[in-house]
């Protein structure tokens, strides 16, 4: 979910980029040199994952996994998702320069949102983690699109049915990308604990 | 996924990459805050302009725009009919409003005329020397690496993407509208992270054994040409006047 260049107003895209401009920061302040690798390896994970389609109904949508993200790296991902942002516009086109900012305070902050709610619940039993994973999935969409509701209507109280009919849009998504995320943690949660937040000393 | 514009040689390819980005920046940046048709015309001219030098095949283009238009076609459905307004003309029952129908025209000029300048001026680049341009625009040294190093991995990971679904249809995974079809893609991208992470470990270590200490070096040297100058100033020239057009009266306002 990318808000096209050319739609919001100055006002709203500077106060994006300003945005984006202190999470990358302290998201990079806490990216020590012996985590970049790991950093941009999964950012090109996200990228990759996020045009995967699945099937719902006649239709396909395609999975998020910004929340998953902030679940493996914390503040980190703002950096990450910045990173993958500057390459999906340079391959697709799709945002460019002047919605980088809100496109990545669009994604980034509800996957940090999510991982400060939820990182003490993924190391408990399934009966906590994976509810608590559904709601990493959903809430990290729902943020998502709440935030763009808030960018187009700050741009223009005439854009309400616009706004509106975007979120509408998210509430299958969010359903979906719940129970893909739920998933994804019982599977890490079996093969990989460390990689989920609390077994690991975090620095997110 | 590849960088089809990037190839060429074209004198927008052979542009100094730190010179695109500040253009492409400062162009973007001047055309979204217009608001003026005239001044945004002038926009699409120069973007036209632009494409025209990068010599870039029109099909792929053409592809492109149609696939960044889908956000845009919102707005034609929706605010003809829900600004309130003078109506223009009618489909049926349904009266079009003038005034959500310039907005709608409006933001799809805008919208595409920084796209086609972005592609012109940002995507006739690499990724590794707009990643180089960016650190001598004093870009931080952290971004420019998880930028270099995601690069590098996207084909990786995807190739390994590609393996893992191959994997699954040979065993006869059909995707429909079922829990079934959520847990195989969710347990595809876990092993996807899982392996990334492995992946990223033995990166980090070799990149130590090369005496990695946070610096990057690249052999490509960066220095303005004659013809950059030029550019710059031609670049500089055209969007002072979208400004001038948008922002002074004058017989175009």
């Amino acid at each position: 979910m990318h808000i096209s260049e050319g739609i919001l107003s100055g006002a709203v895209l500077a106060s994006g980029a300003a945005l984006a401009v202190v999470g990358t920061g302290i998201g990079l302040k806490r990216l020590d040199a012996d985590r970049i690798a790991r950093s941009g390896i999964l950012s090109a994970c996200f990228f990759v994952a996020s045009l995967i389609h699945v099937p719902i109904g006649p239709s396909s949508v395609h999975l998020i996994f910004n929340g998953v993200l902030g679940l493996l790296l914390g503040w980190a991902a703002f950096p990450a998702i910045l990173v993958a942002l500057i390459l999906q516009a340079v391959f697709f086109q799709f945002g460019g320069i002047t919605t980088l900012g809100v496109n990545t305070v669009v994604m980034a902050l509800p996957a940090v949102i999510c991982y400060f709610l939820f990182k003490n619940f993924m190391d408990k039993s399934p009966a906590w983690a994976l509810p608590a994973a559904f709601a990493v999935g959903a809430l990290s969409v729902l943020l998502s699109g709440i935030i763009v509701g808030l960018a187009l209507m700050m741009t223009e109280e005439k854009f309400f049915e616009v706004t509106a009919l975007v979120i509408g849009a998210h509430i299958p998504v969010m359903i979906i990308e719940g129970i893909v995320t739920c998933f994804l943690v019982a599977f890490l949660k079996k093969v990989q604990p460390d990689m989920l937040p609390g077994r690991r000393k975090t620095s997110g | 996924m590849r960088e089809e514009f990037a190839i060429g040689d074209s004198s927008l390819h052979r542009l100094d990459p730190r010179l695109k980005i500040v253009a492409a920046s400062a162009l973007s940046i001047v055309v979204a805050v217009s608001t003026r048709f005239s001044a945004l015309g002038v926009a699409v001219g120069l973007a036209l302009i632009l494409l025209a030098f990068a010599r870039l095949p029109c099909g792929a283009i053409a592809r492109h725009l149609v696939m960044v238009n889908g956000f845009v076609i919102l707005f034609w459905i929706i605010l003809p009919v829900s600004v309130p307004g003078t109506p223009w003309m009618h489909i049926g029952p349904i009266p079009l409003m003038r005034e959500g129908l310039e907005l709608a025209a409006r933001l799809t000029i805008k919208s595409n005329a920084i796209v086609l300048a972005f592609i012109a001026l940002v995507s006739t680049s690499s990724v590794v020397s707009l990643g180089g341009g960016m650190n001598r625009l004093r870009l931080p040294d952290k971004l420019v690496h998880l930028l270099l190093l995601t690069y590098r991995y996207l084909f990786v990971i995807q190739e390994e993407y590609e393996r893992l679904k191959r994997a699954a249809v040979v065993r006869g995974f059909v995707p429909k509208t079922n829990l079934h079809t959520y847990r195989t893609y969710a347990f595809l991208v876990a092993i996807l992270f899982i392996r990334a992470a492995a992946r990223a470990n033995r990166v980090q270590q070799a990149m130590l054994c090369r005496g990695f200490q946070g610096r990057f070096y690249s052999l490509q040297e960066y220095a303005f040409t004659p013809k950059d100058w030029m550019w710059a100033a031609g670049l500089g020239l055209a969007v002072a006047i979208i400004g001038i057009i948008e922002w002074m009266p004058g017989p175009w306002s």
